[in-house]
């Protein structure tokens, strides 16, 4: 590369300043990478002894739990050392099964009608415009519509069922904005190769689009459940209880999830809960990252390239 | 002819109809969800506001929230302030680290530090609030504020400000990475062409040129402040009263809807219904800078299409 700048003094000082702004980009992504590093670094020192087993933490305290693991199945209790999150870990589980369930069905449904055979009119542009509204509206609001919607106006109280569908309202637009995107990806010349060979409308879609855009709806799935099962604030409205000591065992139960149990703990003043809080969030996350590697894995595995 | 007949045939399938319309359902159940919410906040709203208890005019411009005292007074003005306050902070951190993550991204990292740094973002957007909200309130504060900042409370503003700042970081480092990847490259080779260094190009260049889809990221993110509950239900603390020191407590307009959910408020009292002007306040609040947002960025995309 030719040297225009005659200056060297210039040059020097044009240089400094490239190096000064590199150096000030990097470190705003490091700061972004190392903030969460310290939290994942902060929850596991201050969690892991709650959760794997028996030892001293800290100064003061001793387990009384006598296997590693048992935190996953022991009932909570009002004893910081005891208190285990069973009925929070079945709780998420059960939300899980009905999110799943409630939302793939119409998640999907509502992509492929929208992409394959809504009409090109204000109808469907007022539909998407809506979509991309819904997805901003706060969690908090779902949390009062559930309430007002599924615990008192279908009448299943304060129960598993209502904090799954409640779930299912707030991850709907972004599970039918992911499945668009996957239907979105598979080429034309698929569809009007399936057309050509006389297939109908109804077959070319079903038979051949949405087969190959499986992949990308499950992952998208994968991520809405992900962020389900994080949430917190919606389930607190519609009445999941913070303090439960039995298993849910019917969708009409009542229940309490990880994060609502973990709230519950963090809002406790003594000490000895910040271990027990942390031992909730690390299951929390791990559950959440196996979710997004498994995503991830789905996404490299079976989605294909067009 | 064979082909005529065979799609008489399947069009009239049941089960082919059935499925024709459980999708178009499905697509509408969105509609369905919207009007439901604007339904109940806006019935559940005026009836608090017909409760002889409480005028419009008590609630826009009284400086207490006390829903659950002996004399409640229903004054949304310091839920407000803390809300805006708290956005407020959170911006100071999320926008110009979102923003220079994003100019990173776009016109500095190798295809493989992408590659890295992406999913680390990722990652980062989803992680629960609660699990910020503990962040901020067991570490942010004792190791950050308090001992930068002396006087501050346990629960403190600025704290929760920061939490939320970290939260939204993602969106806005992913949207303005996406406004600056759609300037097309004849405006990022035409200014090197002309001598410019790469710093120069990504601020005099690229920034101006994807300006619209940058604001449009910090709207969002501004709006997504406002709504965020956790993280300023744990670590904001519950101040009912105007307050404009950001070392103490605050009491946002989200987490005083948590606050009296979670005192276990019985259905119709005045304080339940309470819940619901609040969250049509908050649903108000953040569908017009969404739609603001939306505009911006709709309105940018036109341009080099």
């Amino acid at each position: 590369m030719s040297d225009l700048t005659i200056n060297s003094g210039r040059k020097s000082e044009k240089a400094l300043k490239e190096s000064i702004f590199l150096f000030f980009l990097y470190f705003c992504v490091i700061v972004a990478i190392v903030t969460l590093m310290t939290l994942i670094y902060d929850v596991l020192s201050n969690g892991y002894n709650r959760l794997f087993g028996d030892y001293e933490i800290g100064l003061i305290t001793k387990l009384q739990i006598d296997n590693p693991g048992d935190f996953l199945t022991t009932l909570d209790s009002r004893d910081p050392l005891k208190a285990g999150i069973g009925p929070a870990f079945a709780g998420t589980i059960w939300l899980m099964v009905i999110v799943v369930t409630a939302t793939f069905p119409l998640g999907a449904g509502a992509a492929i009608y929208l992409q394959e055979f809504a009409p090109k009119n204000k109808l469907t542009r007022f539909l998407e415009l809506n979509l991309t509204n819904l997805a901003g509206v706060p969690s908090v609001i779902y949390g009062l519509l559930g309430l007002a919607v599924f615990v008192r106006l279908a009448g299943f109280g304060r129960s598993v069922l209502s904090g799954g569908l409640t779930l299912t309202l707030l991850i709907l637009p972004v599970v039918i904005v992911a499945s668009r995107e996957a239907l979105k990806a598979v080429p034309d010349t698929i569809r009007q190769g399936a057309m050509a060979l006389g297939a109908t409308k109804f077959q070319a879609v079903f038979g051949q689009v949405v087969p190959s855009a499986i992949p990308g709806m499950v992952t998208g799935m994968v991520l809405g459940l992900s962020r389900a099962i994080g949430e917190t604030a919606p389930l607190i409205f519609m009445g999941a209880l913070t303090y439960v000591n039995y298993f849910p065992d019917n969708p009409l139960s009542g229940f309490t999830a990880i994060p609502i149990q973990v709230y519950n703990w963090i809002s406790y003043p003594q000490a000895e809960w910040l271990n027990t809080s942390s031992a909730g969030i690390i299951l929390l996350l791990g559950l959440l990252l196996s979710m997004n590697t498994l995503a991830l894995f789905i996404r490299n595995r079976f989605e294909k390239d067009w | 002819m064979d082909l005529l007949t065979q799609l008489s045939k399947t069009s009239t399938k049941p089960f082919e109809k059935i499925v024709r319309v459980f999708i178009t359902i499905a697509a509408f159940a969105a509609i369905f969800i919207s009007v439901a919410i604007v339904f109940t906040l806006s019935t559940e709203a005026i009836n608090f506001f017909q409760d002889p208890e409480v005028t419009l005019k008590e609630y826009f411009t009284a400086t207490r929230w006390t829903p659950t005292f002996q004399n409640p007074v229903y004054g949304v003005i310091p839920l407000i302030s803390s809300t805006l306050y708290i956005a407020f902070i959170a911006c100071l951190i999320s926008f110009p680290f979102g923003l220079f993550s994003a100019i990173y991204l776009s016109e500095f990292a190798s295809r493989r530090t992408r590659k890295v740094i992406k999913p680390v973002l990722e990652v980062l957007a989803g992680v629960p609030t609660v699990v910020f909200g503990y962040f901020a309130l067991n570490w942010i504060t004792p190791n950050i504020v308090q001992r930068f900042i002396p006087g501050t409370e346990v629960f403190n503003a600025i704290s929760a400000g920061i939490a939320v700042g970290i939260m939204i970081i993602p969106t806005i480092a992913s949207i303005s990475d996406d406004a600056l990847n759609a300037v097309p490259n004849s405006l990022r080779f035409g200014s090197m062409a002309l001598g410019a260094t790469k710093r120069i190009t990504s601020l005099k260049i690229m920034f101006p040129a994807a300006l619209s889809g940058i604001i449009a990221s910090f709207i969002l993110g501004f709006s997504r402040a406002i709504g965020e509950t956790m993280i300023v239900t744990i670590a904001g603390g519950q101040y009912p009263e105007l307050n404009l020191d950001p070392r103490s407590a605050m009491y946002t307009i989200t987490s005083s809807i948590v606050n009296v959910s979670l005192g276990d408020t019985p259905h119709g009292t005045t304080a339940y219904n309470a819940l619901f002007a609040l969250g049509i306040t908050l649903f108000v609040m953040t569908f017009i800078l969404n739609i603001f947002s939306d505009y911006i960025a709709r309105k940018y995309r036109k341009e080099y299409e």
